[in-house]
Order: C-alpha cells, then structure tokens, then sequence
C-alpha cells in the first residue's frame, strides 16, 4: 500500500458518487454541505409540508416522497428506496431518527445493492436488542449496570429483582431513547410495573419482553463518539456529558464532560473502543455509559450504544477538529479513516444548547408555526446547525428540534461566556423556543460548575412550577 | 337539546384509536361524560389525547382517522 492510499485524504473520492440523504431538517442539510464538500451529488428527499425546506433547496436534486405525516414519508421505507432507484444514486445516509436504526430497513438498502451510511444491518439489530447489546458488552470485558436477563412474568420478574437490588428499572428489550422505562421501588410496585411495561412494550414495540437494571444514584450520562473503518481501524474521539434531560431527552450537552478523571476518560474511551471492536462496528457511533460517583471512586456502566451520528456531534468536531459526518461518507466509500488515534487531541470546551420548537412556561407543549422574524448568532467560536429560516413554517409532523447552537472557546469558562453571549444574541419570532430556558441554565450554580447529573435538570423544572 | 364541537388544541394528526390495533375511543352514537377522551393529535413526536370540554352524545366526527388538523379545528360534533 501506499502512502497515498493509507492517507485518505489524498485522495479523490471514488467510492461514493451520489448519496440519497433519508431525512429532513438540520441534520439533512448537515449531510448535504458535507456530501457537496466531499465532490459527492447529494439528493434529497422531502414530504408535502417540506417541499419549499432548506434541505431540498441546497441539495443537488430532489424526490418526494408522500404526504406529511413522517409515516406517509420519511418513515415510509417503501418510498425512500424508490426514491433512491429513481434517483440512481449509490448509496443512503439515514441521518439520525426516522430509519436510522432500522435493521430491516438497512438490510433491504444492502440487499438492493445500495451502500446504507452506518454499520452492517446485523450490528444494528444486535445493539438495537438491549439484552444481546449487554452480552456483547460482557464478553467485551466493559461493565454493564447490574441487571436482568429478559423476563417474561411478573415472578421472574420478582425473583430477578432480589438478584439485582431495589431500586429497579423495567426496560423493554426493543424500546430506545428513553421511551417504554419505568421504575419501581419495592416488590409489590413491581408487580404493577411489570405488567404494564409488558403491555406497552408490546403495542409500542411489538416485542414484551422486558429486563430490570438497578436504577443507580445521581448518575451522570457520558457516551463516547467512535468511529469505526472496514479496514479494521477503530478509533474514540473522546466523550460528551449529556446529562441535562428532560423526560430522557438531551437538551444541553458538553465536550469534554467536565470533573472527569484522566483515568475514568481513559477508561470510557477504551470500553468504547473494546464493545465496538467486538461488534464488528463499521461507521460512526456512540457508546452511552452512565457514571456513579465521583473522582476516584466514580464507577461507570454501559447502557446503549447509538448505532447512528448523534444530535450532539458538533460538540465533538469542535474539540477534536474532525468532520464527523465526512468520516462517515469516507468509511462507507471504503476508505480508510483520515485520523489514527494518535492524531486525535481534544482541545478546549464546547457546549450545544439544543433549540426546539417548545414551549418551557407551558410544560414545553409543542409549539409548531412560522418564524416571523429570525436573528442568529455568529462571531468567533459560534455555530448554528439549522434548517429554519426566516418565513419557513415549523410543520407539528416531526421533531420539535428546530436548531443546534454550539460554541466553542479554549476553556471551559471562556465557552460559557460565549454560550451566554451567543444566546443573547439568538432571536426567533413567532414560536416559543427553548432558547430563553438556555439562558437561565447558564445562570444555575450546577451548570456552571458542572455538577449537575441526570436528576438535575427535572429537579429544576418542577422547582420552577406554580 | 343543543349541539357542541370539540376542537383541537395543537395542530397534527388526529386519530381515533389509542394505537393503530385498538378499538376507537369512541363511536357515533356514543354518549361521553366531559373529559372522556374522545380522540389523540400527534403532535411533533407527543401525543396529546382530545378530552370532551362537555357531556353529550356523539353525533359525528368532523375530520377522518389520520387526517391532517389545524389548532382550533373541530374534531368532533356532541349533541348535548
């Protein structure tokens, strides 16, 4: 081999000629500047209500797909790959949500001889099965929280939790992003949970099968980015702390995470490496752990692991300076990473607040309609990753995320004043945003001094409340 | 005897059914006492279930399962 072909950024791209990017909004424009980057013809796809989007305006080309509702469309996996037969193109990056992780959906992209932008569909259904995703991590050597094999009574249930130790969490074996959990403190609650985690497990996932985890203490959510080539090269690209969430879903994150030991972060990102090496995992990815503790006697456990880019990547490209999503089209070309693991430093401090379409005084009721008017941040060290403009209309079909603000300075310090800063700065008329809830977190003593963890920001609300 | 609208609070998609196997809140000819649930808006990813604002009888639906809906748009006709 030579030089050249060792060193992918050398090179021309061969693999990958035109990719059919399966979504929509920020993380579909995402795609297409880094496709149109890359020399790549990027074709979007877009429902009724996204026929004028940004998506679809800055792509090379584009295909409708049906109706608005995200079942009728993006959701629609009949259309999409007749979209990408109409379209010609190679390959089909899923973004994140929608198809994304899917194996059934990626396997009918490799069986229709399509390159689908993410791990083989195996991997995907293994890491997408809570129990099986456990087991590779036990015989990856990385500790899991203590827990269950599946259920299926309510007694197993019973006596698994004697093994496992109240408190526990019910878990459905299919469920993801925080959806199908449910707590329980004692036996007898235990028996109620039980049978409606199974019932709604069944109708949400069409799967009952559920497993306990101990529900830990005060646990920080931390995941570690990897990247993964099929030449057997796998890499971290350090962690992020997201443990601000509401109803288990993220709305500040920050890299790297704050109060983290150097050997915890070494061992993180090592478990990360190891579970990802022993799945076969090709692609970008995210390894979740929750930690327990705090310096020397913090402890930390594998939850999941998100076979997909993440909502949250910038905050990884601004520490370490790579083009996560670049990465991923080189990989799925067959090329080999542009970095080793050597060339990976994390630098500075950056932090994402992300801005969606809610209302905060209204028990974040979703809050669909059109901008009026809109003034984005700029300036050193600011990023804006949106597809909203001013005059656009937020459709109520998808995702409340609207925009991702990142910033970036070279201490943690320096990246809060920018935060509050560019947030200042931020302006979106006509719909409730997040974006006034950011400005007060920047305020909060746990915040600002990175103590907070996964309990932090409920506490907070519901404080908050009349 | 009068006649009320039930209307919707969020834009979305309105179903009939508390999932797409199960049997309908309620049908024509169904008497409701008010917050019976009586349909569901989806709305960006969250369901929010329509509850009657009165007691009554239904008369009719005023928008089909799975049909596109507008805030204040009226969903369901009560005669009460």
């Amino acid at each position: 081999m030579t030089a050249a072909a060792r060193s992918g950024a050398e090179l021309p791209h061969r693999g990958l000629q035109s990719v059919l990017v399966a979504n929509r909004g920020e993380i579909a424009l995402r795609v297409v500047r880094a496709c149109r980057e890359l020399g790549i013809r990027a074709v979007a796809v877009y429902s009724d209500a996204d026929a004028s989007a940004a998506h679809v305006r800055m792509a090379d080309d584009a295909v409708h797909l049906g109706k608005s509702a995200a079942s009728k469309s993006y959701l629609n996996e009949d259309a999409v790959l007749e979209a990408a037969r109409s379209a010609g193109v190679d390959a089909i990056h899923p973004g994140y949500g929608f198809l994304s992780e899917r194996p059934g959906f990626a396997a009918a992209v490799e069986e229709a001889g399509l390159v689908f932008v993410g791990p083989p569909s195996s991997v995907i259904a293994t890491m997408g099965d809570k129990a099986a995703a456990r087991a590779v991590a036990r015989s990856a050597g990385v500790p899991v929280v203590p827990g269950s094999d599946e259920v299926s009574s309510v007694d197993e249930a019973v006596a698994a939790a004697e093994q496992v130790g109240y408190p526990v969490l019910v878990k459905a074996s299919a469920g993801g992003g925080g959806r199908g959990i449910r707590p329980a403190g004692s036996a007898d609650e235990l028996r109620t949970v039980v049978a409606e985690a199974q019932r709604e497990a069944a109708s949400a996932f069409g799967s009952d099968k559920v497993y306990l985890e101990r529900a830990l203490q005060g646990p920080k959510h931390v995941e570690v980015q990897v990247l993964a080539d099929t030449h057997g090269s796998v890499v971290h690209c350090y962690e992020r702390e997201c443990s601000l969430q509401r109803r288990r879903q993220k709305i500040l994150e920050e890299a790297p995470a704050p109060g983290l030991s150097a050997s915890l972060r070494e061992g993180l990102c090592s478990a990360a490496v190891d579970l990802s090496r022993e799945v076969g995992y090709v692609g970008a990815g995210t390894v979740e752990f929750l930690v327990e503790g705090s310096g020397d006697a913090a402890e930390f456990f594998f939850i999941e692991m998100n076979t997909r880019i993440q909502v949250e990547h910038p905050i990884t490209e601004w520490v370490t300076g790579l083009d996560l999503v670049a990465e991923q089209l080189r990989i799925a070309s067959g090329d080999p990473l542009s970095v080793a693991q050597d060339d990976i430093a994390c630098r500075g401090a950056s932090i994402e607040f992300r801005v969606n379409a809610e209302d905060p005084d209204q028990d974040f009721l979703p809050s669909p309609g059109t901008v009026d008017a809109l003034e984005l941040p700029g300036g050193p060290g600011v990023r804006v990753d949106t597809a909203l403009m001013a005059g656009d209309a937020v459709p109520p079909f998808y995702d409340s995320l609207v925009a991702k603000l990142s910033v970036w300075a070279p201490t943690r310090e320096q990246a809060l004043a920018r935060g509050r800063r560019a947030l200042a700065e931020y302006r979106v008329d006509g719909l409730p945003t997040t974006i006034g809830l950011h400005r007060r977190l920047l305020d909060e003593p746990a915040v600002v001094d990175g103590g907070y963890d996964i309990t932090t920001l409920e506490t907070w609300l519901a404080g908050r409340s009349p | 005897m009068g006649s009320h609208t039930i209307t919707s609070r969020t834009p979305g998609v309105f179903y009939h059914r508390p999932s797409p196997d199960a049997d309908p809140y309620v049908t024509e000819g169904a008497s409701v006492s008010e917050g019976d649930t009586v349909g569901l808006v989806e709305v960006m990813k969250t369901f929010h279930e329509v509850k009657a604002d009165a007691a009554g009888t239904v008369s009719r639906f005023l928008v089909e399962n799975e049909d596109e809906v507008t805030i204040g748009q009226e969903l369901v006709e009560l005669e009460t």
